[in-house]
């Protein structure tokens, strides 16, 4: 017998919460974006639990869902890093906190 | 039990590696271990019976996304944090703070919900097969708006860190000044 449900919701919150700790409080863009693809691989860890755990595993739904999700996250993924090179190109840097023209 | 153990046992490296990913210091180091917390859900995909999800991740996460972000790093290189800095930020502390709010949230109603109890999974699959035919079927519209997605993030990043060239015009000096110019200002020949 695998583990239950619950075990594996507390396991994709904490990878959540590491992801949003990384997203929020380093000062890197890039390991800005790596917390946010850790994010969304939690939710993506959630949709394949709920769907197997689920009534009705036949559907198919999570898997689905999370294919499209790691689809559009390769995306996000290469658009995000192109914006933070095009930055570097331009600034000659990639900390956050040093990226504040728009700051009133 | 054996499933058991093994969950643990892929839970603890996920979580380990996902920790180191965001706490390190050298940036390449993060993009590694990220790469093995990628693995690591994978591992998870395949022990709850998504074989070709966790194929998928595989090869777009620890395949992909990986070696990009490893290439990001390689190419922004030099604005590093300097070696002598020990303390770690006041936002770090403040991003750690919002992050253990945000999972005491989550965690109470996972684990006082009586409906998520028990609920052993039956057999079930996802053979490749069927997710073929659901996807040349019933998802077909999502599948070709991804393609389009896909071209048009490509076509994009491509654009966004392409090397700008200087524009002609400037240099032949065509456009008007931006900036209305001082009357004694030689440079502007109108």
């Amino acid at each position: 017998m695998s583990a239950p449900l619950t075990h594996y919701l507390i396991l994709s919150a904490l990878l959540f919460c590491i992801g949003f700790a990384g997203a929020v409080g380093r000062r890197s863009a890039i390991l800005v974006l790596i917390g946010i693809e850790l994010m969304l691989n939690a939710a993506n860890l959630n949709f394949i639990a709920f769907w197997r755990y689920g009534p009705h595993p036949e559907a198919l739904t999570g898997v689905m869902f999370v294919l499209f999700s790691i689809a559009i996250a390769a995306a996000e993924a290469a658009v995000g890093l192109a914006l933070v090179i095009a930055t570097y190109r331009q600034r000659r840097t990639t900390r956050m906190d040093q990226l504040d023209t728009l700051k009133g | 039990m054996r499933n058991e153990i093994a969950f643990y046992l892929v839970a603890a490296f996920t979580v380990a590696f996902a920790i180191a990913a965001m706490t390190l210091r050298d940036l390449v180091h993060c993009a590694l271990c990220a790469a093995g917390a990628f693995a690591g859900l994978a591992m998870l995909y395949l022990q709850l019976d998504a074989e070709f999800v966790g194929f998928a991740q595989l090869l777009v996460y620890v395949g992909a996304i990986a070696v990009l972000i490893l290439f990001a790093v390689l190419l922004t290189r030099g604005d590093e944090v300097r070696p002598g800095r020990a303390a770690p930020a006041r936002s770090w502390w403040m991003g750690a703070g919002a992050a253990a709010l945000v999972l005491a949230a989550i965690a109470a109603p996972i684990l006082l919900s009586p409906s998520l109890e028990g609920g052993a999974p039956g057999a079930a699959s996802a053979p490749v097969r069927r997710i073929g035919e659901e996807l040349m079927t019933r998802y077909v519209l999502p599948l070709e708006l991804v393609g389009v997605l896909l071209t048009g993030a490509l076509l994009g990043a491509v654009v966004i860190a392409m090397r700008e060239e200087p524009r002609t015009e400037d240099k032949a000096g065509g456009i008007p000044p931006r900036f209305t110019p001082t009357p004694g200002n030689p440079a502007n020949p109108r």
